[in-house]
């Protein structure tokens, strides 16, 4: 993908404004008190790897050492299991109990399963999450499916900021099982065209084969309610370059830790040169601001 | 070469070491935060795997922005191969003109970068009169073999035997894509680079990527001493380079980064993020290449 010609057709996005921080999340002695937000972190285990760090705790401490404030954790168990609900009530218990006011849980529905529509309710009303985090690729669905809409609609009504994993794995070196595609994105903006107070986030989305094509990202750029994470951005200097070319670009910073070395995202911030409203945008401001409009809910 | 340039460079490598050991306190090792700026400039990672497609007006114009991207977070010296456009299966005429644009940056830029010389096995003879011109008679230090052919085959032999020659290393791109049934038609395997190193067994290969799908690689290479893993490229999927450390032993691991398409940031990350002994992270970020060159350059009258 040529990320200079992703965005260069993309209006102008709406400029983020610092929100509230949420209550009760952790702030940073070693970031000077700054909020930093990890849009991208996972408990729970990946089926074909051992990942590390192997406990809550472990991956908590991680992030704090480097000063993170506040992450948001799906599950990989709700990747596979057709038990969502249990995964989904494991990820808040792990994140109440061991997530140190740092931990958000993202829970995952997967509109294929039957009653899927419950599930939505109970990560909104007994789980209380802020998010839900989807994987189409995996769970066989298409951002064209009347299921994801309904889905992306009923989110939006309980006030849920939905995040979609593009992909996890470089579809490269899959093991042959479980290899699926990226999931293509080419939907998603007839999807924000019916729901159009919905916030999108898109999770490695620049992954190898990345997302769809430069004409997709362009148009949902322009809908100004997509944000993507970048963990999986590449190229020297990458964020800068794509910043260069996009100003008003949002980008939020996710590490997809522990599947990837959390440092691996974190240098990407001293590699390339940001203004500090760049950088203030990328860190905290354009993730709370997603965050911040989802929870003004569909009437805003 | 430029031995002043070279030299100058060297000498702040020393004055500045790859990581700083740790205090009577807190942990302060490559892993340990904060991570500031001031703190990477000072890593002084060399680079087994760069190519210069940053944008300029001429090959050193892309290298000085190469370079001041490479100097935000440390990384010192880089071997640069295989200038664009890309060509899967090069001419003599298209190989010959990516090796000037290399020489061309080597003028520059001689004190930073390390050349290799793009070779196509396909063009036996005229692999190793251009192995000759920007090796035996240039300032260049070892090989870039890509994806004309795989190399296992006998084409290869000879150009293996003019390197050990002349003590140029030789990096071999490998992938295994979807096990093996995803590659490109002259894209070599992993299992494939073995075969090699078991005709050559004293030559020293580089195995690009480790193999990309670096859980087969690494085994694939791993009963070949003289075989070292490329850890540039591809995704920084946790647990890899533990892996490599665990399978080979951290002395045959080399950190590269395939910039500029691969964020140098994405990469040496993986090796700062790594559950491994400080140690082993300065073997991995400059000790290994740097003993791996050492011969050719000694040719080269440089000592590093």
């Amino acid at each position: 993908m040529e990320r200079r010609q992703f965005f260069r057709t993309a209006a102008a996005l709406s400029a983020t404004a610092l929100a509230p921080h949420a209550p009760g999340a952790a702030m940073s002695a070693a970031t000077g008190g700054a909020e930093f937000i990890d849009t991208q972190v996972w408990l729970g285990q990946w089926p074909t790897r051992r990942i590390f760090p192997a406990s809550t705790p472990a991956l908590v401490a991680k992030l704090q050492l480097h000063g993170v404030t506040e992450a948001w954790a799906g599950n990989f168990d709700a990747v596979l299991h057709a038990d969502i609900g249990a995964a989904n009530a494991r990820l808040a218990e792990a994140c109440a109990r061991d997530g140190g006011g740092v931990l958000l849980p993202f829970g995952t529905v997967n509109p294929t399963l039957p009653d899927w529509e419950d599930e939505v309710k109970r990560c909104a009303e007994i789980h209380r999450m802020r998010g839900l985090r989807l994987f189409p690729n995996y769970q066989r669905y298409a951002l064209t499916d009347p299921r994801f809409m309904r889905l992306l609609a009923l989110a939006t009504e309980r006030r849920l900021l939905v995040q979609i994993a593009v992909a996890i794995e470089d579809e490269r070196t899959q093991n042959p099982a479980l290899a699926v595609r990226p999931t293509d994105v080419a939907g998603l903006a007839d999807a924000l065209d019916r729901v159009p107070t919905a916030r999108v986030m898109l999770l490695n989305s620049f992954m190898h084969a990345g997302a769809g094509s430069a004409a997709t990202l362009n148009r949902l750029a322009a809908t100004r309610r997509v944000s993507h994470d970048i963990a999986a951005l590449e190229g020297v200097g990458g964020v800068e370059k794509l910043l260069e070319a996009s100003p008003e670009a949002q980008l939020v910073f996710g590490s997809h830790t522990p599947f990837f070395y959390f440092e691996s995202a974190l240098l990407k911030l001293h590699e390339s040169v940001l203004k500090p409203a760049q950088s203030a945008a990328l860190r905290s401001t354009n993730a709370r601001a997603a965050l911040t409009d989802s929870a003004r809910g569909p009437n805003r | 070469m430029n031995r002043r340039k070279f030299l100058h460079a060297g000498a702040l490598a020393t004055l500045a070491p790859a990581t700083t050991r740790a205090a009577s306190t807190a942990p302060s090792g490559p892993t340990s935060p904060p991570w500031t700026d001031a703190r990477l400039r000072r890593l002084g990672a060399w680079d087994a795997h760069c190519h210069v497609s940053t944008p300029g007006a001429t090959p050193a114009a892309r290298m000085e922005r190469l370079v001041a991207i490479a100097d935000r977070v440390g990384v010192e010296r880089l071997c640069v191969f295989m200038s664009p456009p890309w060509q899967n299966d090069p001419t003599p005429e298209q190989f010959r003109r990516s090796n000037d644009d290399v020489l061309a940056i080597l003028k520059e830029w001689s004190a930073r970068a390390f050349g290799f010389v793009y070779l196509n096995p396909n063009y036996p003879r005229e692999s190793l009169d251009e192995l000759n011109r920007c090796v035996a008679d240039g300032p260049m230090i070892g090989i870039k073999l890509w994806v004309a052919c795989r190399c296992n085959r006998p084409a290869l032999d000879p150009i293996v035997a003019r390197a050990a020659e002349l003590d140029a290393v030789i990096f071999q791109h490998t992938w295994l894509k979807q096990r093996g049934t995803g590659n490109l038609p002259g894209e070599s395997t992993p299992m494939e680079l073995a075969e090699l190193a078991t005709r050559h067994p004293s030559a020293p290969l580089i195995c690009g990527h480790a193999g990309g799908d670096r859980e087969l690689g690494l085994r694939a290479i791993r009963p070949h001493s003289r075989v070292y893993a490329d850890l540039g490229g591809g995704d920084p999927v946790s647990g890899e380079v533990e892996l490599a450390v665990r399978e080979l032993g951290a002395a045959r691991v080399l950190y590269g980064s395939d910039a500029g398409g691969r964020s140098f940031a994405s990469q040496l990350g993986r090796v700062l993020g790594a559950d491994i002994s400080d140690a082993d992270k300065n073997l991995i970020l400059r000790d290994n290449l740097r003993g791996l060159l050492r011969p050719a350059l000694r040719r080269k009258g440089i000592e590093v």
